[in-house]
């Protein structure tokens, strides 16, 4: 019995010393299944071609990517993620699509020093008062599209300007920051009902109002239904239709077709942007999926993969060492499929932002055609309160 | 507010309320007749709308794909009374609603697992896709019409069929008193069979009218099937004429609650306030409503039994 103990001391030690040569882990949980599921599965294609693209190394060093599905879910993404720090280790963190999510699994993440690159969520509690060095809210800052929609709304000279969102703090931070970039007084706020189905009451309004254009924050089947039912009731014709970028994505159009042929959007990227690198990443991405074009979400995780193999090979494989990590990631020395990319002193970047509207391209496709920019090196309003 | 607003969105309640009780009316006969709490119905309404926009892709007519989408329905659901319904009818309500939720789960993973995550184009009939003009100010969208007449047809159907056939005489025994039916001769498996095809095809028929109005997704029976549990409660249970009063109520009220109260609200109370409640009180309106007829009613409007 007692010859046993010297053999295990020694397996700790051949265990301790052979964990230095294992591969960097890259934690990511995903969204297959629950409300986000559409978006999660986009993402994945992102993550999956940036993985395949760099042979599944990162800088150069071998990685392993744990990809796992939370459904949406806040208290099963906080026991992923306690698995991920506790048990695997992982030395970087990405993947849910939700703010909820987010928020939930920041706060264990930051502690155990783990950085946490967002390929979505950008709440404003981590651009403010929360914002912590461990945080790299790459893909936007939750106000930012609808402050650009604003600012559009404003350019074009919609004066008689209706809004609408649902009735949860999502949708009142979405008018309100609507309402910030549109700087003046809009002629009437809606709210409608999380997960509500029919739209007629609201639509005979907007029919009875007359408005220059409406604003729409309504995520996933909301504004499916919205959409599908402004064109049936003819509204179309006369006011015109704003939403954010992801209430006008390849999964909305694949989902409503024709009837959004007209609709303006915003975001900080589009598939037609004009760069090389972007090029290069559309192009893969149709070949590998099939002709269909990336969403903003795809876009967004690819570039969260990038700029992990960037920073690591800043580094030189050195992942330990997580002061230098985050000082490389926050350098944000990467190509970006945006085109120029860098973080204000919150972690959130400083970008432009861009006007989309849906058309059918030159294949006969529908899908979003770059139209202008709306802010250069637009940077998020919390900044100021973050003390970092 | 004027009267061409007022008369829209009573067009609207109508409508809602039909489609409402196009689900409603399968629920409560499920319920009544077999007393067996379906939560899955709303998974039939759902596999409706998918197999209509299925059908539509390779056919493109709308009508046909309407058809194809209830009859395939209605064989899944015939498969599965036979399959599992049926051992649950000496079951108590519990074990009912955890074998019904539990089909509600496989149901949208295997919806999930055939066309993916993302939502499916489900898209409005060409010749329907527009407004028609139906008084000089009122522009009225044609397929809201469509689903309006769908929905008053097949009213009238169900009326029909319940308050002059023999089969309908024989579903009201049913729902009236089980054991006495039973006792009487009434071939009751058959019975419960027919009427949960019937119900199911009825709630098919719902989600491919529904379809190009709303998100076809995983997810969209549960959503509906809250409102439609509202209506038959406040209608009672296993009257059909119970499930259509109920869900003209819901459609009505949760309509003009949206459409009215935030303005009337506006009138009263500052417009901070009013914004902010406005759209919470059109929220609840219609439990407010299912309340109020609980505390004169417990057993619904128009009970089966009793």
């Amino acid at each position: 019995m007692r010859s046993f103990k010297p053999l295990i001391l020694a397996a700790v030690l051949v265990s301790g010393t052979a964990a230095a040569q294992d591969p960097i882990k890259v934690g990511i949980a995903n969204d297959i299944s629950g409300p986000f599921a559409a978006l999660g599965a986009e993402a994945r294609d992102g993550f999956n071609l940036a993985i395949k693209e760099l042979g599944g190394k990162l800088g150069g060093q071998p990685a392993q990517f744990l990809q796992t599905d939370m459904g949406g879910n806040p208290d099963q993404a906080r026991q992923l993620v306690n698995r991920y720090i506790q048990r695997e280790r992982i030395d970087f963190f990405t993947g849910p699509i939700g703010s909820n999510v987010a928020l939930a699994v920041g706060p264990a993440l930051f502690a155990a020093k783990v950085p946490y690159l967002s390929n979505n969520p950008g709440p404003s509690q981590f651009a403010g008062k929360q914002c912590n060095r461990f945080w790299f809210g790459q893909s936007y800052q939750n106000d930012a599209f609808h402050e650009s929609a604003g600012k559009v709304a404003a350019d074009r000279g919609y004066k008689n300007m209706f809004i609408m969102a649902p009735d949860y703090p999502a949708g009142k931070d979405a008018l309100t920051g609507f309402k910030r970039g549109y700087k003046a007084e809009v002629a009437q706020e809606l709210y409608t009902k999380l997960g509500q189905i029919d739209y007629a009451a609201e639509l005979a309004q907007l029919r009875a109002a007359k408005p220059d254009a409406v604003y729409i924050f309504l995520p996933g089947g909301m504004g499916i239904n919205f959409i599908k039912q402004f064109v049936a009731a003819g509204l179309n014709q006369g006011i015109t239709l704003i939403g954010p970028g992801f209430s006008a994505d390849e999964d909305v159009i694949q989902a409503v077709g024709e009837p959004m042929l007209g609709m303006y959007n915003t975001a900080q990227w589009a598939h037609d942007l004009d760069n090389p690198r972007n090029k290069q990443f559309v192009e893969a991405f149709r070949k590998e999926y099939g002709g269909r074009y990336p969403s903003v979400y795809a876009a967004q995780a690819y570039d969260v993969i990038m700029a992990i193999d960037a920073a690591v090979r800043q580094v030189g494989g050195k992942v330990d060492d997580r002061d230098a990590v985050v000082a490389a990631l926050a350098k944000a020395d990467f190509e970006s499929v945006r085109g120029k990319f860098r973080y204000g002193a919150n972690h959130y970047p400083i970008q432009d932002y861009y006007l989309r509207v849906i058309e059918k391209d030159a294949e006969g496709k529908i899908t979003n055609k770059l139209v202008g920019k709306v802010f250069d090196d637009y940077q998020d309003a919390y900044v100021g309160e973050c003390k970092m | 507010m004027t009267s061409i607003l007022l008369v829209e969105q009573l067009l609207n309640g109508l409508q809602f309320g039909l489609m409402l009780f196009l689900i409603a009316a399968g629920l409560t006969l499920v319920f009544g007749i077999m007393d067996v709490m379906n939560l899955a119905h709303g998974s039939l309404y759902m596999a409706g709308a998918y197999l209509a926009a299925e059908a539509m892709q390779h056919s493109g007519s709308f009508a046909a794909s309407v058809l194809l989408a209830m009859l395939v329905t209605g064989l899944v659901a015939a498969v599965l009374e036979v399959a599992l319904v049926r051992k649950l009818y000496q079951r108590d309500h519990l074990a009912q609603v955890l074998a019904t939720f539990a089909l509600i789960l496989i149901a949208n993973d295997l919806v999930k697992m055939i066309w993916g995550p993302a939502p499916v184009m489900l898209g409005l009939p060409p010749a329907l896709s527009g407004p028609v003009q139906l008084l000089p100010e009122l522009m009225y969208p044609a397929y809201r019409l469509l689903i309006i007449g769908v929905g008053a047809l097949a009213a009238l159907g169900l009326y029909w069929f319940v308050a002059h056939t023999r089969a309908g005489v024989l579903v009201r025994a049913g729902a009236s008193n089980r054991q006495m039916a039973t006792l009487m001769g009434v071939r009751v498996p058959l019975l419960f069979l027919g009427v949960f095809v019937l119900g199911a095809m009825l709630a098919a028929a719902a989600g491919a009218l529904l379809g190009p109005v709303t998100a076809v997704q995983t997810g969209m029976g549960e959503e509906i099937l809250i409102l439609v549990l509202v209506c038959i409660v406040i209608g009672g249970i296993g009257s059909v004429r119970g499930a259509f009063v109920g869900a003209l109520l819901v459609g009505m009220v949760d309509t003009a609650g949206r459409a009215f109260l935030p303005m009337l609200l506006r009138e009263v109370f500052p417009p901070a306030m009013a914004a902010s409640l406005g759209p919470t009180l059109a929220a609840i309106s219609i439990y407010v409503l299912m309340a109020a007829v609980l505390a004169f009613r417990p057993a619904g409007l128009f009970p089966a039994r009793g």
